[in-house]
């Protein structure tokens, strides 16, 4: 059943070198071998400079994001021949600065994560550090943002999204996922909260829904849906409608004529 | 010169108990300054794997009792455990499950809102609660996430610890690479809070993740803490071939059968009444019987196994049920168990001892905690229930966090870094190792390891093995030297870390030896061929294994006793 395969792999230490190198190894697989198996053994018996972020190796950490022949994977939750091809291209993935051949830079993506504010936010302060009882959520409610629980962190959405790559100050796929997770959850009052951050220059508006976040998304959390719901949760809340009232206020001035109904 | 960071708390290890910790010992005070520091991105902690759920009686006026979750825990651990350590354990889960809950978690719910709970193997009460088939990816995302909310928390996503620094019994500080620079810096901290996790990596067939590699318990060793009652590893019965990947008990909970090379279901000549069901031990225990005389299937690098065959439960079910399942097996297998069964074997998968520490989690050193899987109290003597690991770490996250806040608002200031043993630090990690380093190829000895435990130190045990196991791995030591590094980078360099978390490995590894073949008896999971029977009078008693130069020098001491006599322990 075993079979040989060849993988180009990305190499490159911008600390010490000028260009990125592409390198070639073979690997012996079979059926359920996946990329990352096949990586951890080149690193073993090949390369042990080779560097590679991995962890759990059952497409649940997070870790191990990278462009497989071109396209946003985690590498143990793709199998080598389920690939199809006698040549395997393994790449950092973009949108992402690199640390070293596979292993980008997370920390502006952290930081981010950090702006939405994602957790829960409510006023009674000493109820949630020493709890008498529980916050009641119905199945529906619980059913309303669970998927979007899902996300992983994993930052294929990231890397795939168009305009990550034109604007990187934009909040990303996964982050508005995230403020949209817990706005959408019954025991959350933070969405005034968040609004500063999301509802920005930057913020979900300059999501063009290409829907590429989606596609790549390993565990199924859709977060072109969800930026989309955010968007809808936004326009009606309160704090949204009095800034509608103020934008009518400047355009009902006497020589403009639209207005709002 | 080594960079010093100040920080109140310093935190090494980013699971369920790390991450608790560091809200419990945050949210104290906003003064004190919190560092984490995990190897891995923090939220990418193998917490994250679990499906099963978490153990806490919620609602008693149903029937469930803290007495009995304590009895169940007790029972489970034939007798091991220290029943006070027990009984603080199952009063303080229930309000972790709330605290939780109130963080954001998405806990499974009855239809009422309430928390829902399921039944689940050892505990009499249906008392593991849990959030869908992803509950430990929801709690590290939870806790994770909460965390966020406090500016006194730092992460140090991406950085080693290599050693504590400890000056007349007292902590100081603790020395570790940032990975992305290659750096070494020094944390000066106040308090120290153990949190690394358990040491499966050990084995080549785990259910671990590849960060589990007990460089937390070695770095407690070497200042001189005791590891206890090392020789209490618990084998799941269903690893996946060959990668260990878990297959969860719903598999044979649903009707799944064990079978073996002559297709015939084995467990009716071990456990004729309860079949697959039976508790893990003893279902491990028979998988490799089949196994060892002859009537397993042959598998790669001496993985043979049995087949676990869901083909008679029908795609219908198989789908609605055991999705995650059927998902694991077609991913990481290319299998599809509609049509064709799943390899199985016996698999590492919690580390019951660990680093020496009270009822507190605080160890001997002062201004020293360890929680979670890390630490040994004991809180699950010689075999753990399901769905109380997760639970102990919330609750020993929580004291410990608690505690070494206190300790530092007592504390005016952290004092002086002992600055010699920094730059022997220092010495030993980038002159001796990186760019002095000899000594044979690290990912063969570490294969070696593997081999040499799963062999000698798995579901059967007897002294000859155990002996032979114990010289090889002294071998590989020796083998191993300082170390030998080949890529001599400074960035994100994981050879280097690689080879730091070998020398970790073999140090554990020894230990676990030297302590399984010291027990002459069989209890929970450490089972001994040459000695079968569960020896109360000679073996009531915990390990604590000291590192000298010769090795491991072996004491003992009590098992506390408040409630439950030790009984034979029956399903």
């Amino acid at each position: 059943m075993e079979r040989k395969i060849q993988f180009k792999v990305f190499k490159f230490n911008p600390s010490i070198e000028v260009t990125p190198t592409w390198r070639v190894y073979e690997v012996e697989v079979d059926r359920g071998t996946t990329v990352l198996d096949a990586l951890l053994k080149i690193k073993e018996e090949q390369d042990p400079s080779l560097a590679i972020r991995y962890s759990c190796r059952q497409a649940i950490c997070g870790s191990c994001g990278m462009m497989i022949n071109g396209k946003q994977r985690l590498a143990c939750f793709t199998r080598v021949l389920e690939l199809n091809s006698k040549i395997i291209y393994v790449e950092p993935l973009s949108n992402y600065p690199i640390i070293r051949d596979l292993v980008t830079d997370f920390s502006e993506l952290f930081s981010k994560e950090r702006s939405v504010k994602p957790y829960i936010i409510r006023d009674d302060v000493e109820e949630m550090s020493n709890p008498t009882g529980m916050y009641l959520q119905k199945p529906d409610e619980l059913l309303s943002y669970l998927q979007f629980a899902d996300c992983i962190e994993c930052g294929l959405c990231s890397s795939a999204c168009p305009t990550v790559s034109t604007d990187r100050l934009f909040l990303s796929p996964m982050v508005l996922n995230k403020a949209y997770r817990f706005s959408a959850d019954s025991r959350d009052s933070g969405l005034v909260h968040r609004l500063p951050v999301i509802d920005s220059e930057h913020g979900c508006w300059r999501c063009h829904f290409a829907a590429a976040c989606s596609s790549v998304c390993p565990k199924g959390v859709d977060p072109a849906k969800s930026i989309q719901l955010l968007k809808r949760m936004i326009t009606s809340t309160n704090i949204f409608k009095k800034s509608r009232k103020r934008i009518v206020e400047i355009s009902s001035r006497p020589h403009v004529t639209l207005s709002f109904p | 010169m080594v960079e010093k960071i100040s920080e109140d708390v310093v935190i090494v290890g980013s699971g369920l108990a790390g991450l608790r910790a560091a809200i419990e010992a945050a949210s104290s005070d906003p003064e004190i300054q919190v560092a984490v520091v995990s190897k891995i991105h923090a939220m990418r902690s193998h917490s994250v794997a679990y499906a099963g759920g978490t153990a806490a009686v919620l609602y008693p006026e149903e029937g469930d009792s803290l007495d009995l979750h304590a009895f169940d825990t007790v029972k489970g651990a034939d007798y091991l455990a220290d029943q006070d350590a027990v009984e603080l354990f199952v009063k303080l889960a229930p309000r972790e499950i709330l605290r939780l809950e109130h963080w954001g978690m998405p806990w499974s719910r009855r239809g009422d809102g309430r928390i829902d709970q399921r039944p689940f193997g050892g505990h009499s009460f249906d008392r593991a609660c849990y959030a869908s088939d992803k509950t430990g990816l929801h709690a590290m995302q939870t806790l994770y996430n909460t965390c966020l909310k406090y500016d006194n928390i730092t992460f140090y996503h991406e950085w080693f610890a290599t050693s504590l620094i400890v000056e007349d019994g007292e902590f100081k500080g603790l020395t570790a690479i940032d990975m992305k620079t290659g750096e070494l810096h020094v944390f000066q901290g106040k308090a120290c809070i153990l949190a690394t996790g358990g040491a499966g990596r050990l084995y080549s067939f785990t259910t671990y993740g590849y960060s589990a590699t007990a460089e937390g318990m070695a770095m407690a060793y070497r200042v001189g803490i005791p590891l206890k009652d090392m020789e209490f590893i618990q084998f799941h019965p269903t690893g996946l071939v060959p990668s260990g990947i878990l297959i969860s008990e719903a598999a044979r909970g649903e009707g799944g059968y064990l079978r073996n090379k002559d297709g015939e279901r084995f467990m009716s000549k071990y456990a004729p009444e309860r079949m697959e069901l039976a508790p893990r031990d003893i279902v491990s225990r028979a998988m490799m019987r089949e196994i060892l005389e002859g009537r397993g299937f042959k598998g790669p690098n001496g993985l043979d196994y049995v087949n676990l065959d869901l083909t008679h439960l029908g795609e219908e079910l198989i789908d609605e049920k055991l999705t995650e399942i059927k998902m694991i097996a077609m991913k990481f297998a290319g299998i599809n168990p509609v049509n064709e069964p799943i390899p199985v074997r016996p698999v590492a998968h919690y580390t019951m001892g660990g680093v020496h520490v009270d009822i507190h989690g605080q160890t001997p050193i002062k201004g020293l905690w360890a929680a979670g899987e890390v630490n040994c109290i004991s809180v699950h003597g010689a075999n753990r229930l399901g769905c109380n690991s997760t639970a102990d770490c919330l609750v020993y996250g929580f004291i410990t966090g608690k505690l070494a806040a206190e300790y530092v608002l007592k504390k005016s200031s952290s004092g002086s870094i002992p600055v010699h043993l920094v730059e022997m630090e220092e010495k030993r990690l980038f002159d001796q190792i990186l760019r002095g380093g000899v000594g044979e190829d690290p990912y063969i000895i570490r294969r070696e390891m593997q081999n040499t435990m799963s062999q000698y130190a798995y579901v059967f045990r007897d002294g000859k093995g155990l002996e032979e196991g114990l010289r090889k791995i002294r071998e590989l030591k020796r083998r191993f030297n300082t170390g030998r590094v080949d890529d001599k980078s400074k960035e994100f360099n994981q050879n280097f870390i690689n080879v730091l978390e070998l020398d970790s490995m073999l140090e554990v590894a020894e230990v676990i030896l030297v302590s399984a073949l010291a027990r002459t008896e069989s209890r929970g999971a450490h089972y001994r061929l040459d000695y079968p029977k569960r020896d109360d009078v000679n073996w009531l008693k915990h390990t604590l294994a000291y590192r000298t130069l010769e090795g491991p020098r072996l004491e003992y001491m009590p098992v506390k006793i408040t409630k439950w006599e030790p009984k034979e322990r029956k399903y």
